[in-house]
């Protein structure tokens, strides 16, 4: 089985000759190159148990954690290894235990990879980054890709085979599956079906294959809650096949959005943000004009928040909105009913700009929208001429991109009349996910056999005859596709903490292979399908250590720029249902900020995650416009019950202002029944709602209050910035002209004091950091990064509720203006560093105390906890364990531990340390070798994660840095300044401009000062 | 009973006024040096003690081990148990500490500065003034202790050499309160052991059981009442009165620093000082006359404390009330003068926002009912008096949470403002500490006398020689 962080083959990498003088990460395989680590490697079934996994990888892991994992009872599951265990007798020169490695890897979410380079230290990973060499992150993470190692040792993943829901042998389950396949055998696999989500994985598909070759008359079913179907299907209408659109964001000028929040859910996110927020570097000389964001949409999303004209709209209204902007533009004849009041000044102010700009825009929609929409949308980017530009198709990268409901309404089907009776279901929780009319879970129970592979012992596992544990992607070999194919090997960090098999595996038993490892399966693929040139294991080992095979993108799919698709080839859906009608109120469906489709629900970095603008942890409010609240008379945490089609469902509201106005957005993936201790129960299951006849948005649905009340866990009461200046935007014509962020007071000099100045800045460096207000897009990656490079602990939904959340950065975001649809301003907020900080004289014990180099420090281990600082903080920054929250006593919980940093324990005040334990670790390898910091090379948690790179970290002693760049120009300013507070950490003022009239005059040359 | 006694009380009054133009009496006529020895001295050695007594203390001591439960709560599982956050880091504790320190004004202030000023007719109250101030710095003391995240390391907060050559912030008002309220509670403890000396001594000679005399006649200290000892006593305790005079004005002065040296919208205020000493004895008197006026009724005193000190007392909570309703005007004032948003933001927030409530009942029960002081009916009336006192004490704290919580909860980001919502043990804690208080006062009562005896005696001698 796994076994490639083996030891042997680490001692062997570590007398290698000639290593790179810095590597930031390195392939698991680099270090695995011995004999006796191919020969035990190759080894089909180690003497140690099957749900044990390798004993050498485990011994490992047992040394670091010692007898506090025995204890938890990791073991109790599991025989001892029978292997002979062999201690260091020479410390490999590799494993340091204050010196973390990073391998490169990937996560996959609805089918498609973001790859990642996560830490291990001393065999445990403990946070994830982005793998700057992978296109779908590009350096940068989100916050679920952040969150995914706390997972991996989530105690609640299930850990043994069920069967009926009595624990069986690996053994056991072979047999069954064996037993099966020899019945299916005869019938060529008639009864037989496989339900997967989005699959990209090349092995895994190659496998389903083999599987479909030996029973030509099985079905592969798909179902991914978030399907991105109707956009491959307008592809398919407008050119012949199913593609996935490229967005080139960095060139286009105007942006339309309908109903997308692509930097929050697109599959390429990381990248499209990154994209997007070039556009908005007014820190940058040579920056000409930005982009101008035009979005409609029905719910609040972060893209909507950073727009310049954001109109408020029915998710139902958006194929007669594109239909109005199309015909404006002379694609398609103009809709029945014409466009008034603020649509149509966005319509024409969109317009306007589209036309200017040609082929330098991008209309783009979400997957909520039908194929007609988006091929409306095809159509309008053709006549623009942003095909080829900012718009190109590439082959999906994902298996036989199918229809996903009509393919789950198939397998519910021949459940329901006996024509499958025997079902393989991988992953993804479908009968959580599935329409709730398609009962799949009682279907599902019909099966005279059902196996599902998960992480958890979850609905779809309650459903199912079998169940077996399968393997978090950091356990395991395996390999994912990005959205437009560029492939990543899956490399494992660990050894499978809970004796989970890798779907591989599973794969191969159903082939006859019951013995083949997750790491043979996926190498001989490749070595099969690869162009190695000469020598594969350099090459492999390469590719492994940069975490993306060169060229592996899906081949672009060529269109002729004349050619036009047949305007009957992609009819403008019909008019379902025009705007203004009263039909009761439209919901729409999307996924959970933080949860997902409900896989995350189990993990309480996510949970505890704000969410976008509500800042609600821990639940799922179902989101109304203001105008609905005063129909409705309700407030926030008011519960009202939702009627549609004969199902119901009561939930808390949250009032967001810009909310359209007769629609309520309902976030999928909460309320939990076995999600596990975290996630049970949190929050409303709002998937009962979500039927097959309308699976992104439904209109007539009855709404009424229900007159009872919910308290909800928010982080943020007040939305309102109170008049006060603490946030500063600065209109495009002001700054182009070369005004200032100006606060109504100014910042006081240095030299006014009664005091003879103390000189306390006595280093060589000095730290500060700025932060761009113009390209945050408040997505928090910030907030996870820091949670789990800092060990800041959970607290849960009760104490969250009482105002004592522990994240050390939040994103405070303000409304201004109309509710119906007010201007938003997002602010990260860390520790300011104060150079004069008010939190330090205050403490009576000293436990706050200033740096040399400039950092506002706590002393853990000298506070008593008086809070005096806390209340002296003007950003109230600083975070109290007021109960002992840093869970001690869950071993596994501990391993996720950043071992660089004290877990803090009850009574004891904490806050952003600017990521310290990184600082002095450069520092101290700059010493060793005898050399200055390099300029960039401290990079603290937050900036690492931020995908819109609008955190800056650096030296602000050196004139040269970057971040003394940024603190020079004239749109930086400090937060709170007049309090003579003197912050290190300091803000570029937010430029807006409004989608009116497109940003005028090309390129001035700007005063930067 | 209690109106028979006002009307008699009237009709004295009258006919004093009537009779001549000497000054009232501070001891009723007809007592003598016995007769208050007796009486005094009675309450301690008899042992016998009215219902009121005993329900009083019932009810405290059941407070107390509420207090007890409280508090190893507390320590068991962490300050989380009370209703503080973030921002409002500070709650019921720090209200119940700034509170109690204040009630601990009145003793030290009857018994130094007004014996320096000769006032005499502190002589009838300034032992239990004194007992109470004690009890109540006691109350006070153990707040700031209890609200430390990790109580048992408090010691920190003292400068004492250690391994690590880590000393205390000094530039911590928390610190300068360390000193401020353990200065202030060990000169309190002397000033009242000294005066207590004589009369503990009184308590020995006329003690009948053995327990009693060994117990009195280790505190008496060898008291023999020679003149060399009545000499070295009146210089030791002058002195002493002259030591706490300063620490009067002082000790609510630095505790009025933990909130005016910060930068928090609502506590950076000049006022401060002055306001929370003023504040400190106006508290302090409602507290003595919330004690006395039942104790004098058990145990019929209405002879040594009189209406006369009912009314002088009534008068310095007037006058320091008067100051403190400045204060809050001024405070108002400063808010609008500096232009500061976030400070008149503050001022406004307490008036119409969510603790508005708290706010007008404080201006109520703290500025406006106390007025009725004006009227000498009220300040010579014990039922009245009694009321006009529990409103002040109320008016006090709620002025307390106020400046704490109110302050706290509403500062310059709008995105971390929240509200502070008392838990059970907050309040379980607060009334714990009033338990607390009660108790040790009518322990007090039961084995200490609760008026100074000889210098009572000093008094009637001196109307003696007036009259003569």
């Amino acid at each position: 089985m796994n076994d490639s962080d083996s030891l042997p083959g680490r001692r062997e990498a570590a007398s290698r000759p000639g290593p790179a003088p810095r590597r930031f990460w390195r392939s698991l395989d680099e270090l695995s190159e011995s004999d006796e680590f191919w020969a035990w490697a190759r080894r089909e079934f180690p003497e140690g148990a099957s749900e044990l996994s390798d004993g050498v990888g485990r011994r490992e892991f047992l040394r670091v954690m010692g007898a506090a994992l025995a204890m938890a009872g990791l073991g109790a599951c599991s025989r001892q290894p029978q292997l002979k265990i062999v201690p260091y007798v020479e410390q490999p020169e590799e494993i340091l235990p204050d010196r973390p490695l990073f391998f490169s890897t990937a996560m996959t979410l609805g089918g498609f990879a973001t790859g990642l380079l996560v830490r291990s230290n001393e065999g445990r990973p403990t946070k994830v980054e982005g793998n700057p060499s992978h296109p779908s992150s590009l350096g940068a993470t989100g916050p679920l890709e952040q969150a995914a190692v706390l997972q991996v040792y989530d105690p609640d993943r299930s850990r043994v085979v069920l069967h009926e829901g009595n624990i069986e042998t690996f053994g056991a389950l072979l047999d069954a599956i064996l037993g099966e396949m020899e019945r299916q055998r005869p019938e060529r696999g008639r009864r037989f079906r496989l339900l997967t989500g989005a699959l990209s994985s090349p092995t895994l598909v190659s496998q389903i294959n083999a599987l479909r070759a030996a029973l030509p008359e099985m079905k592969w079913h798909q179902w991914e809650p978030f399907s991105r179907w109707s956009i491959y299907r307008a592809a398919q209408l407008t050119t012949g096949q199913a593609a996935e659109p490229e967005y080139r964001l960095e060139k286009a000028d105007v942006i339309i959005g309908l109903d997308y929040d692509f930097l929050g859910i697109a599959p390429d996110r990381i990248k499209l943000a990154k994209a997007f927020a070039a556009r908005r570097r007014f820190d940058r000389d040579d920056f000409g004009d930005p982009n101008t964001l035009f979005v409609a949409e029905p719910a609040l999303t972060i893209t909507g928040s950073v727009a310049q004209a954001r109109l408020p709209l029915a998710a139902r209204e958006i194929n007669w909105l594109t239909q109005s902007l199309g015909a404006r533009l002379q694609v398609c004849p103009p809709p029945a009913k014409g466009a008034e009041g603020p649509v149509r000044g966005w319509l024409e102010a969109a317009v306007a700009a589209l036309r200017e700009k040609g082929g330098r825009s991008l209309v783009l929609a979400g997957p909520g929208q039908d194929a007609g929409t988006h091929a409306l949308i095809h159509s309008i980017n053709q006549k623009l001429g942003n095909l080829g530009q900012t718009v190109t198709y590439r082959q999906v990268a994902a298996a036989d991109p199918v229809d996903h409901l009509a393919s789950l309404h198939d397998l519910v089907n021949d459940l329901e009349s006996g024509a499958a009776d025997s079902v393989l279901v991988l992953g993804g929780n479908p009968v959580f996910t599935a329409p709730a009319d398609f009962k799949l879970g009682d279907r599902l129970r019909r099966a005279r056999f059902s196996l599902y592979a998960g992480l958890y012992d979850d609905e779809t596992a309650d459903c199912c005859r079998w169940h077996m544990p399968e393997r978090h992607f950091l356990e395991s070999w395996s390999d994912t596709r990005a959205v437009h194919g560029e492939t990543s090997i899956v490399q494992p960090l660990i050894a499978p903490l809970y004796g989970g098999i890798s779907v591989h595996q599973l794969l191969g038993a159903f082939l006859g292979q019951p013995a083949a490892v997750d790491y043979d399966i996926v190498r001989d693929y490749w070595r099969r399908h690869g162009n190695w040139g000469q020598d594969f294991e350099k090459q492999w080992r390469q590719v492994l250590s940069d975490g993306v095979i060169a060229d592996t993108a899906t081949p672009e799919i060529n269109l002729s720029p004349g050619a036009a698709p047949a305007p009957g080839a992609a009819p403008p859906a019909a008019p379902a249902s025009e705007p203004g009608r009263d039909e009761g109120y439209e919901v729409t469906f999307a996924p959970d900020p933080t949860l997902w489709d409900g896989q995350f629900a189990n993990n309480a970095w996510l949970q505890e995650l704000p969410k976008p603008f509500s800042k609600v942890t821990w639940g799922n409010p179902a989101v109304i416009s203001p105008w609905a609240a005063q129909q409705l008379r309700v407030q926030n945490g008011d519960v009202i019950r939702l009627r549609r089609e004969g199902a119901a469902l009561e939930i808390p509201v949250w009032i967001q202002p810009g909310q359209a106005e007769r629609t309520v957005t309902l976030y999928l993936g909460n309320g939990r029944q076995r999600a596990g201790r975290v996630g049970n129960g949190t929050g409303v299951n709002t998937y009962p709602l979500r039927l097959s006849s309308a699976l992104w948005c439904c209109s007539g649905v009855q709404v009424e209050r229900v007159g009872r009340y919910v308290q909800l866990a928010e982080t943020h009461l007040h939305h309102s910035m109170h008049g006060r200046d603490f946030l500063r935007s600065l209109p495009l014509h002001e700054f182009k002209a070369g005004k200032r962020p100006e606060g109504r007071e100014p910042d006081p000099e240095r030299d006014e004091t009664l005091y003879t100045p103390t000189k306390l800045d006595t280093a060589r460096h000095q730290w500060g950091m700025s932060i761009n207000l113009s390209t945050c897009i408040g997505c928090a990656a910030c907030v996870i990064a820091c949670q789990a490079e800092n060990n800041i602990p959970s607290v849960g939904a009760d104490q969250v509720t009482r105002g004592r959340e522990m994240h050390w950065i939040r994103v405070d975001h303000y409304f201004e203006g109309d509710p119906a649809n007010p201007r938003i301003y997002q602010q990260p907020v860390p520790c300011m560093h104060c150079e004069t900080a008010p939190c330090e004289l205050v403490c009576p014990v000293e436990a706050a105390v200033h740096s040399s180099d400039g950092l506002n420090q706590q002393v853990y281990n000298r506070c008593v906890g008086t809070r005096y600082c806390s209340n002296n903080c003007p950003y109230k920054v600083r975070r109290f364990n007021f109960l002992q929250y840093a869970d001690t006593k869950t071993p596994s919980s501990q391993l996720v531990w950043n071992p660089q940093v004290t877990v803090r324990s009850r009574g004891v005040m904490e806050k952003c340390t600017y990521c310290i334990q990184r600082i002095r670790t450069t520092q101290i390898q700059a010493q060793e070798e005898n050399r200055p910091i390099r300029e960039g090379e401290i990079v603290p948690a937050c900036a690492q994660a931020c995908p819109a790179g609008a955190i800056v970290f650096g030296d602000v002693a050196d004139p040269h840095s970057e971040v003394s760049r940024l603190k020079s120009l004239r749109l930086n300013y400090s937060m709170l300044g007049e309090l003579n507070t003197r912050p290190r950490t300091t803000y570029l003022a937010r430029v807006e401009w409004s989608g009116e009239a497109s940003p005028a005059a090309p390129n001035q040359k700007r005063a930067t000062t | 009973m209690i109106i028979s006694e006002q009307t008699q009380a009237k009709e004295e009054t009258r006919a004093r006024a009537e009779r001549d133009e000497r000054p009232e009496p501070l001891v009723r006529p007809g007592e003598t040096f016995r007769s208050v020895t007796d009486k005094i001295g009675g309450i301690v050695l008899a042992g016998r003690h009215p219902l009121g007594w005993w329900i009083s203390f019932g009810i405290a001591f059941l407070l107390v081990m509420g207090l007890f439960y409280a508090i190893a709560v507390l320590l068991a599982i962490g300050v989380g148990i009370w209703g503080i956050n973030i921002p409002v880091a500070w709650g019921f504790a720090i209200t119940n500490f700034v509170w109690w320190i204040g009630i601990g004004h009145a003793g030290t202030l009857i018994s130094a500065i007004l014996l320096l000023l000769f006032q005499k007719w502190r002589n009838s109250i300034n032992r239990l003034a004194e007992a109470m101030t004690l009890f109540a710095v006691a109350c006070a003391a153990m707040f700031p202790l209890l609200h430390l995240g990790r109580p048992w390391a408090f010691f920190w907060l003292l400068p004492y050499p250690n391994g690590m050559e880590l000393w205390p912030q000094f530039r911590s008002a928390l610190v300068w309160d360390v000193f401020a309220v353990s200065t202030y509670f060990t000169v309190s403890v002397f000033f009242w052991y000294t005066g207590l000396v004589p009369d503990v001594a009184t308590l020995r000679d006329r003690a009948k059981n053995r327990f009693s005399q060994v117990i009195f006649g280790i505190m008496a200290l060898g008291w023999r009442g020679s003149a060399n000892h009545w000499r070295n006593y009146e210089s030791a305790y002058l002195l002493l009165a002259g030591l706490s005079t300063p620490l009067v004005l002082s000790v609510h002065s630095v505790v009025s620093f933990d909130f005016s040296t910060a930068i928090v919208p609502g506590w950076h205020s000049t006022i401060f000082p002055p306001y929370f000493v003023a504040g400190a004895v106006y508290s302090g008197f409602a507290m003595v006359l919330n004690i006395m006026i039942p104790l004098r009724k058990w145990y019929g005193l209405e002879s040594v404390v009189t209406e006369k000190h009912l009314d002088n007392m009534g008068k310095v909570m007037l006058v320091t009330g008067l100051i403190v309703a400045y204060g809050y005007i001024f405070d108002m004032f400063t808010a609008w003068y500096s232009g500061d948003a976030a400070e008149q933001y503050s001022v406004v927030n307490r008036a119409i926002g969510p603790y508005a409530p708290v706010f007008w009942l404080l201006m109520l029960v703290n500025v406006v009912l106390p007025q009725s002081l004006w009227w000498p009916y009220v300040r010579k009336n014990p039922v009245p008096l009694f009321f006009a006192a529990l409103s002040i004490n109320l008016g006090m704290w709620l002025e307390r949470f106020v400046i704490v919580v109110v302050s706290l909860h509403r500062d310059f980001v709008p995105s971390s403002w929240r509200m502070f919502i008392p838990t059970g043990w907050d309040w379980l804690t607060l009334f714990g500490s009033l338990g607390l208080f009660f108790a040790l006062i009518f322990l007090f009562v039961r084995f200490l006398p609760m008026v100074s005896i000889f210098e009572v005696r000093e008094l009637i001698a001196e109307e003696k020689e007036g009259a003569a």
